[in-house]
């Protein structure tokens, strides 16, 4: 078994009204910046999964994604494979 | 008859529940998260609050605690539901009920008086209303209502729409920026109901305006229906909804 360690980020899907995203928008002239837009505000999840190989590890990812954190109604998520690191110890052979 | 109140880890508004289902004469019973057994009620409310700290999204992670499955053979079974702010939160993560709630538009905590009407009168949850407006407290960060246009077409159509926000003399908000509509809501949604008709949700608060000691007790209306409803549907033995309950994600 391997571990394998994803990034899940979540974005409000295009249309959809994202309020923190303007809040963000409108506060940039506080900071002189002019030439910033199209702000979106998300929230990215990270997390390990232990499995045999990373198409079996993002299937669960993949299912994860879609039933608790995102909600698909409203938001669109892309997955990242941060890391695969394979276990030596539990292939040893005997 | 007996009517549960679902409590989840940091509900509060269940015991302004519990207490409206006595004022409308019926034995409220507490049914805990832990556990999908109903206790044989005649109909569920899943109250106020903010379960499990609103984290992820307001009622994701209620959705998939153990009540939560009593729930949904509940209603499968044409047993009425009725969820009140969070609990409409949950209702909509669960698929119970069609749409979404957004963060508020204004990105504030909305917590004051508001006016809704019910769209109809011949509906499980507003049979017993008037027809007027009934002046109501919202409380809640994410109430903001929303569908895509195709599925608000096909709600409005169904009569699915069963509350508007509405200003004092009844002209619906439909300005998501004006006042009389406190989250932004597309065309001015406060409450819906699933195909089938039995589970409804509503963001604003009717349990606590059950008793003019509260200020006014506009809410009784609502809470009646529901009651009316469960009994009809307890003297009828229990029927199947004519339509399946429940929207496949």
């Amino acid at each position: 078994m391997s571990e394998f360690r994803y990034a899940v980020n979540v974005l409000p899907k295009p249309g959809i009204l994202d309020p923190q995203g303007r809040a963000v928008e409108l506060s940039l002239p506080h900071l002189n910046v002019t030439n910033v837009s199209r702000v979106r505000v998300g929230r990215r999840v990270e997390l390990t999964v232990t499995a045999a190989s990373e198409a079996e590890a993002r299937g669960v990812v993949d299912g994860l994604a879609g039933e608790l954190l995102s909600n698909p109604l409203i938001e669109a998520y892309a997955i990242e494979l941060l890391e695969g690191t394979s276990s030596a110890a539990s292939v040893k052979a005997p | 008859m007996r009517i549960g109140v679902v409590i989840f880890p940091d509900s509060n508004s269940d015991v302004d529940s519990l207490n409206a289902l006595s004022v409308a004469g019926v034995e409220p019973v507490r049914l805990w998260h832990e556990s999908p057994d109903l206790s044989g009620v005649s109909a569920v409310i899943l109250p106020g609050g903010f379960s499990y700290g609103d984290y992820l999204r307001a009622g994701v992670i209620a959705r998939f605690s153990p009540v939560m499955r009593g729930v949904a053979a509940f209603a499968a079974e044409g047993g009425h539901v009725l969820g009140i702010c969070n609990g409409f939160q949950v209702l909509a993560e669960a698929r119970l009920v069609p749409g979404a709630l957004l963060r508020n538009r204004s990105l504030r905590f909305a917590g004051r008086l508001v006016y809704i009407k019910p769209e109809r009168l011949d509906s499980p949850f507003t049979r017993a209303a008037t027809g007027a407006p009934l002046q109501v407290p919202v409380a809640h960060g994410e109430g903001c209502y929303y569908a895509d246009e195709a599925t608000l077409d096909e709600l409005e159509a169904n009569g699915q729409v069963l509350f508007r926000y509405v200003r004092e003399d009844g002209v619906p908000a439909l300005d998501p920026d004006e006042p009389a509509n406190p989250n932004g809501s597309l065309r001015a949604i406060a409450g819906v109901c699933n195909a089938a008709g039995n589970v409804a949700g509503l963001m604003p608060h009717p349990e606590r305006m059950s008793e003019t000691i509260l200020g006014r007790d506009d809410g009784m209306q609502l809470i009646r229906s529901l009651v009316e409803s469960a009994a009809e549907w307890e003297a009828a033995g229990r029927p199947a909804p004519k339509v399946k309950t429940g929207v496949a994600r």
